[in-house]
């Protein structure tokens, strides 16, 4: 961990204690998870209890302490998605990657989340793959879409 | 250089500007590039467009546009043409992108893949219908068919929308070319803030985020309230499964929720704003931040707004995967950096809400309507839809139907209307079972009040909300125990967990419900359901809570049948349930082509080349490969 990225980070903020949320995205944006030092280094600069922050940080689903794979795939778990069989999408991706949703592949090459709904339920079941959103899927296409990221 | 817009001439200049933008004097090729239109390839589709155009050096001005509601049929591209009317492809592929640019280049209309013409269009803000002229059409231009004449678009009337899909929106100068911020002038120049209040009370226009709270009643409380400093909050955590209008608007009209903030803003004499954001719409939150930019160069935001003496400055804030955080006062908690829990509302945040400051908080669609009834006044909003809920709701119109997407209607249509009229009905020859309103907090609606005119009233009389418009079609072979499982899934993970009754209650009502799909079921379970449903409806805090076992009771009262079924029978009707189905293979149709058995990750599948397969039902978890890979529809479930 370096320091000075945290401290620019805790700088864009003016180092409000309100920024939390926002101070966790961005070095969330930075290490693809929020690694422990940071944490520490947030509550002295800030000056609140760790306790503080671990209760924000563990409130919201998007922080993670466990490192991420390079790829996140988030497949989307709304309605939409659920009635068009979402369920089977996350099935065969756990079956193909060789992990649980929300964990990472051991070589770190992809994570797999769940998130409910990223707003594209016209085409669902639908997923994301890092900025990328995929529709209409099927069992049967996963892996090829999975194989344009390496 | 100073480029504030001070006086209406200046507003006036760049409508004109902004007029030749929309509508350039060459030909203008318009690629949907919402998240939607991403989504099914628009990128593409727009990269190659450009790149034709500058390797052919045509005469074609290229740009982006959001969503025009038929998300099913994206990629949408719009042509604007001199001389012709408006014409919208559809489902464009970079390679079809190419082919209808060979024929444009030569004056000539490409056929096919086109989905609708328009030969005007409509100025909401200005009360006006803009006539394209034309001279000199194309061949084959007389069978398209108009835009108001496809069902899908028939019924529909487009406020909160006005300008989705019609504006680059990411150029100020085409909102202003069609009449953006005309509203803002006029109240600042011409308005009390007290007369805006009325006005909007007067519109009778109600809070689309799903309360339904009437929006001038919040405002006038909030304007009422004693205090220094207030607040005004955009809500754009959109957070229902199933609905997508907010990120639609922001991502296709953006300025029109600014301008309604700026408004709300001087009615209520707030200086400060915020837009909270779920942080899953990353397109919305970039576009977000280039308009507030564009906004502050003109002058709309900042100090001495149009140059009067009122300033108002708008501030994004990213939500961070919290549901609860679109209950206004978890998300005042979440703004403020803290954990996103709901408070009781004895003090109303209207009174004490953001850092305990006077807080009006509004829908991103509420906001978005907001300049127009200032602009056609509310006399004119308010012959709009019904007794009690007037004006028009974007409804996200999807699962199991033929025409997916977002359609802007006015409040008291049908739900037949909306189910097979604009939405085509059901694919595949399917029976329709129910349509699901009000995400989490909602239920479904079943095929017995398919002509249930849909307004905030009668869709609470029969058990469900409007919510905030999320639509979902269900048909025969949605299991609906497995729906209400669904949510009470979704719900247990969102449940901030301050209140036991909703923190437990929905874990042990969402354990019965997996005993039942399991088929381990017995019959005081659907009582004991009810009870638990009316406890924790009775003793949550906040509406997640008091809302979350609607889901359970709308099934258990019109789909009860279904529940005993899966008690009694040990069978799931729709055969979705996976414990209580069974895959196997009809020898009759199997043709022996090795695809199911070789993809089955169980290795469940036994047989050889040519002849029919058989599954290993000790081996088969029911993942269904077998049976969406299967070309012959010889794998069945019973």
């Amino acid at each position: 961990m370096d320091p000075a990225i945290v401290d620019e980070i805790l700088d864009r903020y003016k180092k409000k204690r309100s920024a939390l949320i926002g101070i966790l995205q961005d070095i969330q944006a930075e290490y693809n998870y929020l690694p422990k030092e940071t944490l520490s280094l947030v509550k002295k600069r800030l000056n609140i209890p760790l306790i503080n922050i671990l209760s924000v940080a563990t409130f919201y689903n998007l922080f993670t302490f466990k490192p991420r794979g390079r790829h996140l795939i988030s497949a989307c778990m709304g309605t939409a998605c659920h009635v068009r069989g979402a369920a089977k999408i996350v099935e065969r991706l756990e079956s193909e990657l060789g992990i649980k949703t929300g964990e990472a592949t051991e070589d770190l090459k992809y994570s797999l989340e769940t998130v409910y709904c990223v707003g594209c339920c016209s085409l669902a079941p639908v997923m994301r793959i890092n900025s990328d959103t995929y529709g209409g899927l099927r069992q049967d296409k996963l892996t090829r879409i999975l194989k344009k990221y390496e | 250089m100073n480029r504030k817009v001070e006086k209406l001439q200046d507003l006036e200049r760049i409508k004109e500007k902004g007029l030749k933008s929309i509508y350039p004097d060459k030909t203008k090729i318009a690629v949907g590039t919402a998240t939607c239109g991403l989504a099914s390839g628009a990128g593409e589709v727009l990269e190659t467009i450009t790149r034709e155009v500058r390797e052919k050096s045509l005469p074609i001005m290229v740009t982006r546009s959001g969503c025009l509601g038929f998300c099913q049929k994206e990629p949408l591209v719009d042509i604007l043409r001199p001389g012709w009317p408006r014409i919208t492809y559809c489902q464009v592929t970079p390679k079809r992108a190419k082919k209808v640019i060979d024929q444009l280049a030569q004056a000539k209309l490409k056929r096919e893949w086109v989905l609708a013409k328009a030969d005007e269009e409509e100025f909401l803000i200005e009360g006006n219908v803009r006539k394209y002229p034309l001279n000199g059409l194309p061949d084959g231009i007389n069978d398209i068919p108009m835009y108001r004449d496809i069902p899908f678009y028939k019924k529909q009337m487009k406020i909160a929308m006005r300008n989705c899909g019609f504006i680059d929106p990411e150029k100020i100068d085409e909102y202003i070319g069609r009449g953006g911020y005309q509203s803002l002038h006029k109240v600042l120049t011409q308005y009390q803030p007290e007369q805006v209040i009325e006005e909007i009370r007067k519109s009778g226009l109600r809070g689309r985020g799903g309360g339904g709270f009437l929006t001038g009643r919040k405002w006038y409380y909030c304007r009422q309230a004693s205090g220094d400093r207030k607040y005004v909050i955009c809500n754009a955590d959109e957070g229902d499964p199933g609905a997508y209008m907010d990120r639609s608007v922001l991502e296709g009209d953006p300025h029109s929720v600014l301008e309604g903030m700026i408004i709300g803003a001087y009615a209520i004499g707030a200086h400060e704003g915020y837009i909270y954001v779920r942080a899953e719409y990353p397109l919305a939150v970039k576009i977000l931040r280039e308009v507030i930019r564009q906004a502050e160069e003109y002058g709309f935001l900042g100090s001495n707004i149009f140059g009067s003496s009122f300033d108002f400055s708008i501030q994004i804030n990213q939500g961070a995967g919290a549901f609860v955080c679109g209950e206004s006062t978890a998300l005042m908690a979440s703004l403020e950096g803290k954990v996103g829990e709901p408070r009781a509302k004895h003090i109303h945040t209207v009174e004490s809400g953001l850092w305990e400051k006077p807080t009006s908080l509004n829908n991103v669609e509420t906001w978005a309507n907001v300049p127009v009834i200032v602009a056609r006044g509310s006399d004119w909003f308010s012959r709009i839809g019904t007794k009690e809920s007037k004006g028009t709701k974007v409804f996200s119109l999807v699962g199991k139907i033929e025409n997916t997407g977002l359609v802007e209607v006015p409040m008291g249509i049908t739900l037949r209307e909306i189910v097979f009229g604009i939405g085509g009905g059901i694919p595949h020859g399917k029976k329709f079972k129910a349509v699901q309103t009000g995400g989490p907090s909602g239920g479904c609606v079943p095929e017995k009040f398919i002509d249930l005119p849909v307004d905030f009233e009668e869709l609470t009389r029969v058990g469900s909300m409007m919510g905030s418009g999320g639509m979902i079609v269900m048909d025969e072979d949605t299991c609906m125990v497995d729906v209400a499982k669904y949510f009470l899934g979704f719900l247990q993970d969102e449940s901030c967990g301050k209140c036991t009754s909703c923190r437990e209650g929905i874990k042990r009502m969402l354990q019965i419900l997996t005993r039942i799909t399991q088929g381990k079921g017995e019959q005081a379970d659907i009582e004991l359901l009810e009870e638990l449903s009316g406890v924790v409806a009775d003793t949550s805090l906040c509406a997640l809570g008091a809302t979350a076992p609607n889901p359970v009771l709308t099934t258990i009262r019109y789909f009860r049948d279904e529940y005993e079924a899966h008690i009694k029978d040990k069978k799931c009707p729709a055969k979705v349930c996976k414990d209580l189905i069974t895959y196997t293979i009809d020898r009759e149709k199997c043709t022996g082509c090795l695809v199911c058995k070789k993809l089955c990750p169980e290795k469940a599948i036994e047989g050889e080349r040519k002849e029919p397969h058989l599954i290993d039902q000790a081996k088969c978890t029911r993942c269904g490969l077998c049976l969406d890979s299967c070309k012959f529809e010889a794998v069945v479930v019973t």
